[in-house]
């Protein structure tokens, strides 16, 4: 081990004694780990049901993507004394989780297992307005006060330049199709942007995270995600509302809807099931 | 005597009789040769039928995969069955190119599943009811597949050869990750060691009919002579049920496991394994898309496909 790296370590451990910040960090990872976590599920109940078979394999990779920077965001609160990354994942209850609610909404009507009317039109919107929020935060993770998270963030940052170009390339093209996709794709956004917001807003933490220059604050990260979005929506002559909504709730703050009561119920079965083996 | 059809065009039955030249001298056909109608059409109805098992295959184990009970397991059942998704494509491709001089196209083999002209692996039609299924289909149902696969993996039809090997290169994967599933419950608590016991007790009979039909008696037809003749595999669905047992009960036993059929054993003097005989008239069923789940995972793709067609429609625009 270097010298430097060593510094930086009794320096990880003096910032970790400071009085609210392991709290803070903890908060901010239960953010991300959750986000992640609650969207790639989202994604894998799309398994073997998406529009065609090519599309199927790629949107399967990037859910497992997704699912592995949970894992390793709950492996840093394993790390960091939250408990058990897999107890994390699967034994939390709804009111103690802390995902934005747009990103926990169901993929549409019915379940994965019975009558999926899934909505191809919402969860392009979704993921790609996620993915475009995940790439600034990512960005902002890179010069975070926590250094094990700034690691993980170039990590992340890798990957996602994939997902943005994926989602993205579906969004211009059935968008730019017109007639009965664009009317869909349409109601999606302003569907998705009734709770935008909750996937910027840091709930009661905000200040902590703040103090403790763990991330940018909601305007800077909303800024940054117009900048990068601005443009297209400019070349497909549509608009952006000036405010973002939270309908339906801040999930930071643990408010959630059923929909996430029901997909826990679901990806717990079996954990729950015997929650002391080893599976 | 002079041939004075040699000079011109060769006949249909020289044709024959230099492809069959070839294949015996176990040259590859590839997609633009000259091969049989009969020939084409067995490749096409073998492969299209491999491909789309592959994506109805997929249905099963995909239960499962939001409920997988670690972060760990998560990501290795999604990716397996990612696999699963990507040979269907892989193989609709070869089935494709087979298909372009009939003006068919991939359409028509999503459509002939739906309609039920196109059947899928009988294995698929089977009801999954616990965790341990999961790991039991990637174990032996792929175990299964591998050795129905190798079995082929010279197969006179180039394009289907090269496929296969990337295929079993990855279906090894699979039956690692299926045992490593299996294992953790068979070392783990009582109740997980008979979710395994009892998955293997409801899988059994599917697992024996994987291979088909010892000969045609059962269903009235078989295909295996003219896969054989034609050099796409070389094994009878017996000599690799056979090949099953051998490679596999050995591991079963080994885990502490019960074999669900009490008077099985092997044979010394023959050289083979001695077992009760699935009930061949529920095969019949299957087969005909009468099998426990044929009509609800049939339903998925229909879903699938009308629920996503302005998807489709948008990407033709």
């Amino acid at each position: 081990m270097g010298r430097e790296t060593e510094d930086m370590i009794v320096n990880q451990k003096d910032m970790l004694q400071k009085e609210g910040y392991l709290e803070a960090v903890t908060h901010l990872l239960f953010q991300l780990a959750d986000d992640d976590f609650i969207l790639a599920y989202r994604g894998s109940e799309w398994l073997g049901l998406a529009p065609h078979i090519e599309e199927d394999v790629a949107f399967s990779s990037i859910s497992q993507d997704t699912m592995g920077h949970a894992a390793m965001f709950y492996s840093l609160l394993e790390e960091l004394g939250a408990g058990d990354a897999d107890k994390l994942a699967h034994a939390r209850l709804a009111k103690d989780r802390k995902n934005a609610i747009l990103l926990e909404l169901a993929n549409g009507p019915g379940t994965y297992l019975n009558e999926p009317q899934y909505d191809w039109a919402f969860t392009v919107v979704r993921n790609f307005f996620y993915v475009q929020a995940k790439k600034v935060k990512i960005l902002s993770l890179k010069n975070t006060s926590y250094q094990p998270m700034a690691e993980a963030a170039v990590k992340v940052n890798m990957e996602l330049y994939y997902h943005l170009l994926h989602w993205k390339t579906w969004f211009m093209q059935l968008i730019g199709a017109g007639g009965e996709a664009r009317t869909r794709m349409e109601k999606a956004v302003t569907d998705v942007f009734k709770d935008l917001g909750g996937l910027f807003s840091q709930g009661a933490t905000a200040v902590a995270f703040g103090e403790n220059q763990l991330i940018d604050t909601e305007e800077q990260l909303i800024a940054a995600w117009k900048h990068e979005m601005t443009p297209i929506f400019d070349s497909l002559e549509m608009k952006m509302p000036k405010k973002f909504g939270m309908e339906k709730g801040d999930g930071r703050n643990g408010e959630h809807t059923q929909d996430l009561e029901a997909a826990i119920e679901t990806l717990s079965e079996v954990y729950r099931l015997d929650v002391k083996a080893s599976w | 005597m002079v041939n004075i059809i040699s000079a011109g065009q060769p006949t249909e039955e020289a044709k024959y009789e230099q492809f069959m030249k070839r294949i015996e001298a176990g040259e590859k056909i590839e997609a633009e040769d000259w091969m049989p109608e009969n020939y084409r059409m067995t490749l096409i109805k073998l492969i299209s039928m491999h491909g789309i098992s592959e994506i109805m295959g997929a249905l099963p184990e995909k239960e499962w995969v939001p409920k997988a009970p670690t972060l760990k397991r998560k990501l290795g059942i999604m990716a397996k069955v990612q696999d699963e998704m990507g040979h269907g494509q892989l193989l609709l491709r070869v089935t494709e190119d087979l298909m372009k001089p009939l003006g068919k196209t991939r359409e028509d083999i999503l459509q002939d599943l739906l309609s039920g002209r196109l059947k899928f692996h009988n294995v698929f039609h089977m009801e999954t009811k616990s965790w341990g299924d999961a790991g039991l289909i990637g174990w032996l149902v792929d175990g299964a597949a591998i050795i129905t696969q190798t079995n082929m993996l010279d197969a006179s039809y180039g394009p289907y050869a090269r496929a296969l090997k990337r295929i079993c290169a990855e279906e090894v994967f699979h039956a690692q990750h299926g045992e490593a599933i299996i294992l953790a419950l068979a070392e783990g608590t009582k109740e997980q060691r008979a979710m395994v016991q009892d998955a293997l007790n409801r899988w059994w009979e599917a697992l024996l009919m994987f291979f088909g039909p010892g000969d045609a008696a059962t269903t009235g037809t078989s295909k295996q002579d003219t896969t054989i003749k034609y050099r796409i595999r070389t094994k009878t669905n017996e000599e690799l049920r056979q090949d099953f047992f051998t490679k596999y009960i050995p591991r079963v036993l080994s885990l502490g496991l019960e074999l669900p059929d009490e008077e099985m054993y092997f044979d010394k003097e023959d050289g083979l394994w001695k077992y009760q005989q699935p009930d061949w008239s529920k095969f019949k069923e299957i087969i005909q898309n009468k099998g426990p789940k044929s009509n609800e995972r049939l339903r998925l793709r229909e879903i699938a496909y009308s629920n996503n067609k302005w998807v489709i429609d948008a990407l033709q625009h």
